[in-house]
């Protein structure tokens, strides 16, 4: 343990013998920190953004449908459990919330145009604060209740539609004896959503009024449920399990979306792989740096062989001068980064590039997020690598011959 | 009791096409406390002698023997264990670690070898004001004269009380009254202490201060002779 602190001092004075050489590679490693751990909560932001989104319009954690529904998402394939036992058996589940729904296809016609829409008749109360639409942001107005006669429809596809506020508009589908089931509406709300996909796909109607014009009495084809954390689903789904109790068929959100599911996995696959890449580029330097040092000390090095000191000795000081360089570096970039994100955290309005994000299914608003995790793995692995990479100068040094060295011109 | 004993060394250098011998067939045997100057001309194989009896480089041939100990079969490790516990090292030149003060250049070989701080600190305040360093503890090598800086190596050598001090060209760099209170020190240590001396040089005034004198040429022990010495010079 006492040659640990004769080492570790030998190294940090070592350290500022060249003053300018080793804040410039303080600098390197302090940016490089700053850059992987930076770029890290931001696309750690973009990818937490998108799945949130994706889980807004899916929407919830975990879901429940009839068993063929995923392949025939028609009103033919409703939950076999009626609406009112649904509530009653949900209400008391303690989930962060849950709603049930109508959601079929269904074509909108204005006097003008038409397109192929999903329909979802909601009871507003329900669903207020678990969906993408923000009631308080709508044009107009959401709707009020379950049995609303009005419809809200996005912004997107009232522009498409060449309709308005206060105009009808018409819905048609099919009930559950294949016959047609259509309804006139007046727009009573249009509402923006953060992926404009989302504003042409989706219209909002009233449960009930839904479940008149399809003519499906008391019957849903969609329920979720919200737990607390999307990242960590599993109390949510086994809850669901148990109240359906087999009469339906319960999802994750990632077996439901599993492009959204994988997104998680390969961000922290690209994660590792990021950090080793700025890393690899830092090596170069650090590696440099130390062969520089180790170059310049021959004489020194052969003389504290020459006292008595033994080679792992000095390997270990090699070593040690890596690491705290390293630590130096690792921490000041930690800090920056921290700093960095403290003034994004309210949001980075990326609207200037939105449509390209759209694209994507990303919303325009990217909040960066820095996980202690990550903080930590950048951390580890460069001081992993950077042990290894340190190894090759410190083993040259280690194995110098004493007298040659010390008499080294 | 014998302090080193060489048997029959050989040490060739190869220099360009050439070969030199270094150390033909050198044999010596030196007593615990003696104090032996090796001297010869440039290149005439004394510090090759000095290093293969410290056991910073290997003889082609021959044994070497520190306190009837073979040393020039021991490995890199057990090597360092034995300069650092038995030798203490006097170089004509690059004699001290630049980042470190003069107090802590003379601690180095104790705090290597485990001494507690207090003591450590303690020993080698003393041994600078012995070395006529009081006062200085706190410099830098950079901040230092060529004698002090040798001086302070002397401390480092002797501060751990090894039985067997090597100098190569001790007092190269020095002026002479520097360099004859250099040798009054060394001279002190080995009358008072016991300690064995061996100092490689072609200084005809450190050569005085040697109670044995061994002579080289090419590599060759030509001449092994004992001295009176006056230990006021």
């Amino acid at each position: 343990m006492h040659m640990v602190l004769v080492l570790t001092r030998l190294a940090w004075r070592n350290l500022w013998r060249n003053h300018r050489r080793t804040l410039i590679m303080l600098l390197a490693v302090t940016l490089g920190t700053w850059a992987m751990i930076f770029m890290t909560a931001l696309m750690r932001g973009m990818v937490s953004q998108m799945v949130a989104d994706g889980i807004s319009a899916l929407p919830g954690h975990v879901q429940a449908h009839h068993a063929e529904y995923r392949d025939d998402p028609s009103v033919a394939n409703p939950i076999p459990i009626s609406d009112s036992e649904l509530s009653q058996r949900f209400d008391a589940g303690g989930f962060v919330g849950w709603a049930s729904r109508v959601r079929v296809p269904a074509v909108i016609t204005s006097e003008y145009d038409s397109r192929g829409v999903t329909l979802l008749g909601v009871d507003p109360q329900q669903e207020r604060g678990l969906t993408f639409v923000d009631y308080d942001t709508v044009e107009g107005r959401f709707l009020e209740s379950a049995d609303d006669s009005g419809i809200v429809i996005g912004r997107k596809l009232a522009k498409t539609l060449n309709t308005k506020l206060g105009k009808r508009i018409v819905l048609m589908s099919q009930d559950p004896d294949n016959e047609i089931a259509d309804r006139g509406f007046r727009v009573v709300g249009v509402f923006d959503a953060n992926v404009t996909v989302y504003e042409e796909n989706y219209v909002f109607a009233g449960k009930t009024t839904t479940q008149k014009m399809l003519r499906i009495g008391d019957q849903v084809s969609e329920l979720f449920v919200l737990g607390d954390d999307f990242r960590d689903v599993e109390d949510a789904f086994n809850k669901t399990v148990e109240l359906i109790d087999g009469d339906a068929e319960v999802k994750r959100w990632a077996d439901i979306d599993a492009y959204l599911g994988a997104m998680l996995n390969v961000m922290d696959g690209f994660v590792f792989v990021w950090i080793v890449v700025i890393f690899l580029a830092l090596s170069f330097g650090l590696v440099n740096t130390l062969v520089m040092a180790v170059f310049e000390r021959v004489r020194e090095i052969g003389l504290m062989l020459a006292l008595g000191m033994r080679p792992i000795h000095i390997l270990g000081q090699i070593v040690i001068e890596s690491l705290l360089l390293l630590a130096i570096g690792l921490a000041l970039g930690s800090a920056l980064a921290w700093a960095a994100v403290q003034p994004m955290k309210g949001g980075v309005d990326l609207s200037i590039v939105g449509e390209g994000m759209e694209m994507w299914g990303m919303s325009t608003v990217l909040y960066p997020e820095l996980l202690l995790s990550d903080v930590i793995l950048a951390n580890v692995v460069v001081l992993v690598l950077g042990f290894l990479a340190s190894l090759s100068p410190a083993w040259r040094a280690a194995n110098y011959e004493p007298i040659e060295a010390i008499t080294k011109v | 009791m014998t302090a080193v004993r060489c048997v029959d060394l050989c040490k060739t250098y190869r220099q360009g096409e050439e070969d030199i011998k270094a150390l033909d067939h050198v044999s010596l045997e030196i007593d615990q406390g003696g104090f032996v100057c090796l001297s010869a001309p440039s290149g005439g194989g004394k510090t090759s002698l000095l290093n293969a009896i410290g056991g910073l480089d290997k003889p082609d041939s021959g044994e070497v023997y520190i306190a009837e100990q073979r040393i020039d079969n021991l490995s890199k490790g057990e090597l360092a264990e034995l300069r650092l516990r038995q030798i203490g090292f006097v170089f004509q030149a690059f004699n001290l670690i630049p980042v470190l003060t003069a107090r802590e250049n003379v601690e180095f070989v104790m705090q290597v070898q485990g001494v507690a701080a207090a003591e450590r600190q303690k020993r080698a305040v003393a041994i600078l004001e012995e070395v006529g360093l009081a006062g200085l503890e706190d410099r830098r090598p950079a901040d230092m004269s060529g004698g002090q800086q040798q001086r302070v190596a002397v401390a480092r050598a002797i501060v751990s009380r090894p039985a067997l001090v090597l100098a190569d060209e001790p007092t190269a760099n020095l002026d002479s009254k520097t360099s004859d209170g250099l040798m009054e020190l060394f001279r002190e240590l080995n009358d008072h202490h016991n300690t064995t001396f061996i100092i490689a040089t072609h200084d005809k005034r450190v050569m005085s201060y040697a109670k044995r004198l061994v002579s080289m040429l090419d590599g060759r022990v030509v001449e092994d002779k004992r001295q009176d010495v006056d230990t006021k010079q």
